[in-house]
C-alpha cells in the first residue's frame, strides 16, 4: 500500500508544484524517496515532532499549497490530535493526513504503535473525511482523489506493504463516499475495509462451501458513510456481516447497527471488531488479528459455518 | 527585500499619532466590555502597541489597500485589539464589533479563520507559531517576499509545540518569519516568573534554537520598529517584548483577575477617566 501511495503521489507531484509531503522522521518509501530527490524543497522532515508536522501543513495549505502529512498512524493522528482537530479540521483545510500502519499492522511493536481506534477517533471530528482503502488499487484511487479535492481535511489510513490486490476485478469503480461491491452474492453481504478485507474473502469462501452466496462490499470511505447504500444492503440481504480492524466503540459495526434500526431492517447482523483491549501479543499482523478474536476459524465458528 | 525595507523606512513612525491611536483602541475595547459579560481585556491591553506597530507601520499593503504581509494572532485571547484595529482600517465593520460574542455576530472571543483579516483560527495556545512556520515556508516555496508576523503570549512558550516550531523555523532558515512574544509575565493563575523560575532568561533560549532574538520594551513602538528593521536576517526573528498585562488602566495592571473579566460601571468610568487623562 505505501509503495502504491508513493508511486501515485510522485506521479501527481511531478505535475502539481503545490503538492508537498511533510514527514516526521519516517524513511520515505519507494517513490517518495524519488520525490524527495527531485523536489527536495517540497519534502520536509520535521524530525520526531508531529505537532509541527501537522501545524506546518495547516499554514502551508492556508498559503495555497497542498501538503500531505505522512507518518505512522498513531503519530499522525494521536500525538498531534489537537493540531489535527483545530488546525486542519476546524479551519477545514485541504490537507491529507496519511497514517501508515493503521489498526494493528505494526504487530510486533506493541500497543504504542497500534492505531486500533484510529478510524473511530478520526470519524468523530467534524469536517474530517476518513478513507481506509483495502488494497493497492484502492490506495491509488483514493490518493488521486485526495490530491484533486479542495473540500477539506482527509485522514487516509493505509496498511503497510504486501497487501494482495482484491478489488481489481470489481465491477464498481472507486468513488469517494460510495460503498463498493467487490464480489457479487445474494444470501449474505460482508462489509469490510482496510487490509483485513482478505479475511472477508476467506469468509465468503466458507459461506460458499455451505451453499450460501456471499457478496463483499468495501466501505473504503468511513466518513462520510454511504448511509443510503448501507440502508439498501440492510434491507436487501437476510444476513449482513461486518469484519473490521477497529476497536468496537465508534466502529463501522456500531454504525451499521444504528443504521439498521433507522432503516427498520430485519436482517441478521454479525459484527467482528478488534477487542476493546490492549493485547500483549507480539507476532505477525495475522497473529495479532487472531489474538483479537478475528481468526478466520474463530469467525467461521461464531457464524455457525463449521 | 532591500527595497521593501527602504520603503518602510520612508514611512517613519509618528510616535504621537501611535499613542493617540492606542488610547483610542483601549477606549473602544473598554466600551465593548460594557456590551458583553466578559472579554479578555488585560491580554489585549498588553499587546496593544505591538499590534498597532504591526498594522500601522510594519506591515506592507498592496496598492488596493489590502495587506501584503500576514498578521497571525497566536495568542487568540488577545484578539480584541486586532478587532478594533481591523474596524478602524475598514476590514471589519462597526456592526461586526457591536455584535461581538452575540449570536447574530461573527466575532468571538477567539479569532476564526476566514473572518476578514484573520489569518488563522487560534485560541488553544501553542498552535500559532506552527501554522506561521508553515505559512512562511509556503511563501519561500512560492518565492514571494511576503512576511509572516506572529504574536504569541509568553505563556505559549510553555507549550512544547511552540518549541517544535522554534526548531523547525530555524532549521528552514525562515527569515520571513517575525515573532513577537507578549512578555507580560502573567498566566491565568499567577506571575509566571515566580512559578517557573528556571524558564528564564528567554533570549538565550531562542538564540540557542537558531533564532535571532532581542528583548525590548513592548510598549515602545519606535524601538520595536527599529528592532525589526535592523535585524541581521538569515534566520527567524523573535522580539521578546516586555509588557504590562492590563497596560493603561491602573487597577488592571498586573492583576490576574483582569485576564478575563469586564469592568462594572464604576470601574468602567474610572478606566475612561484614566485614559482621558493619560499623557499624549
Amino acid at each position: 500500500m505505501r509503495n502504491r501511495f508513493a508511486d501515485t503521489f510522485y506521479e501527481l507531484g511531478k505535475a502539481d508544484p503545490r503538492l508537498c509531503v511533510v514527514v516526521a522522521d519516517i524513511s520515505p518509501a519507494g517513490s517518495i524517496a524519488k520525490f524527495r530527490h527531485e523536489f527536495p524543497r517540497r519534502f520536509i522532515n520535521t524530525g520526531v515532532s508531529e505537532q509541527i508536522m501537522i501545524g506546518m501543513t495547516a499554514g502551508m495549505a492556508q498559503r495555497g499549497l497542498r501538503p500531505f502529512a505522512y507518518t505512522i498512524a498513531t503519530f499522525a493522528l494521536f500525538r498531534p490530535f489537537e493540531m489535527v482537530r483545530d488546525d486542519l479540521c476546524y479551519q477545514n483545510l485541504p490537507v491529507t493526513v496519511v497514517g501508515i500502519g493503521g489498526g494493528v499492522t505494526y504487530s510486533t511493536l506493541g500497543a504504542t504503535h497500534h492505531a486500533q481506534e484510529d478510524v473511530a477517533i478520526a470519524s468523530a471530528i467534524p469536517n474530517l473525511s476518513v478513507i481506509a482503502p483495502c488494497d493497492p488499487s484502492e490506495v491509488e484511487a483514493a490518493t488521486r482523489w485526495c490530491v484533486a479535492q479542495e473540500q477539506g481535511p482527509v485522514y487516509l489510513r493505509l496498511g503497510k506493504a504486501g497487501e494482495p490486490d482484491l478489488s481489481k476485478a470489481a465491477a464498481d469503480p472507486w468513488v469517494f463516499g460510495k460503498l463498493r461491491r467487490l464480489r457479487e452474492g445474494g444470501d449474505v453481504c460482508i462489509l469490510s475495509y482496510g487490509p483485513i478485507m482478505k479475511r472477508a474473502f476467506a469468509l465468503a469462501e466458507r459461506f460458499e462451501a455451505h451453499g450460501k452466496s456471499a457478496a463483499i462490499v468495501s466501505l473504503h470511505t468511513l466518513k462520510p458513510l454511504d448511509r443510503e447504500g448501507l440502508a439498501k444492503i440492510l434491507q436487501g440481504y437476510a444476513h449482513v456481516v461486518v469484519v473490521e480492524e477497529c476497536a468496537p466503540n465508534g466502529s463501522l459495526a456500531m454504525r451499521v447497527k444504528e443504521l439498521a434500526w433507522d432503516a427498520g431492517a430485519t436482517c441478521r447482523i454479525d459484527t467482528f471488531t478488534l477487542k476493546d483491549a490492549f493485547i500483549h501479543c507480539y507476532g505477525s499482523h495475522d497473529d495479532i488479528l487472531d489474538a483479537h478474536g478475528l481468526g478466520v476459524a474463530e469467525l467461521t465458528a461464531r457464524l455457525g459455518l463449521q | 527585500m532591500d527595497a521593501t525595507i527602504a520603503t518602510l523606512r520612508r514611512n517613519s513612525l509618528d510616535v504621537a499619532a501611535a499613542r493617540r491611536r492606542c488610547l483610542g483602541y483601549r477606549r473602544r475595547i473598554l466600551d465593548i466590555s460594557q456590551q458583553v459579560g466578559a472579554l479578555h481585556i488585560a491580554p489585549a491591553f498588553s499587546c496593544t502597541e505591538i499590534t498597532d506597530v504591526l498594522y500601522n507601520s510594519l506591515m506592507r499593503r498592496e496598492t488596493n489597500g489590502e495587506y501584503r504581509d500576514v498578521f497571525l494572532m497566536s495568542k487568540g485571547h488577545g484578539c480584541m485589539i486586532q478587532y478594533v484595529i481591523l474596524e478602524e482600517r475598514g476590514v471589519l465593520s462597526r456592526s461586526d464589533l457591536d455584535a461581538y460574542c452575540k449570536p447574530n455576530g461573527r466575532l468571538g472571543a477567539h479569532p476564526d479563520y476566514e473572518t476578514p483579516g484573520i489569518a488563522a483560527s487560534t485560541g488553544s495556545l501553542g498552535h500559532g507559531l506552527g501554522m506561521a512556520t508553515g505559512q512562511a515556508y509556503a511563501e519561500k516555496l512560492k518565492e514571494s517576499d511576503v512576511l509572516i508576523y506572529c504574536v504569541l503570549s509568553d505563556g505559549e512558550f510553555q507549550e512544547g509545540s511552540t518549541w517544535e516550531a522554534m526548531m523547525m523555523a530555524a532549521n528552514l532558515k525562515l527569515d520571513n518569519l517575525i515573532a513577537f512574544m507578549d512578555f507580560n509575565d502573567f498566566g491565568g493563575l499567577e506571575r509566571m516568573s515566580d512559578g517557573h523560575r528556571a524558564f528564564y532568561p528567554l533570549v538565550p533560549k531562542a538564540e540557542s534554537f537558531g533564532w535571532e532574538a532581542v528583548e525590548i520594551d513592548g510598549h515602545d513602538e519606535s524601538a520595536m520598529q527599529e528592532a525589526v528593521m535592523s535585524r541581521r536576517g538569515g534566520r527567524p526573528l523573535l522580539l521578546v517584548c516586555r509588557t504590562v498585562k492590563g497596560k493603561g488602566i491602573s487597577f488592571m495592571e498586573n492583576v490576574p483577575i483582569w485576564h478575563y473579566r469586564s469592568p462594572n460601571k464604576e470601574e468602567y468610568q474610572q478606566g475612561l477617566k484614566e485614559l482621558a487623562e493619560a499623557p499624549l
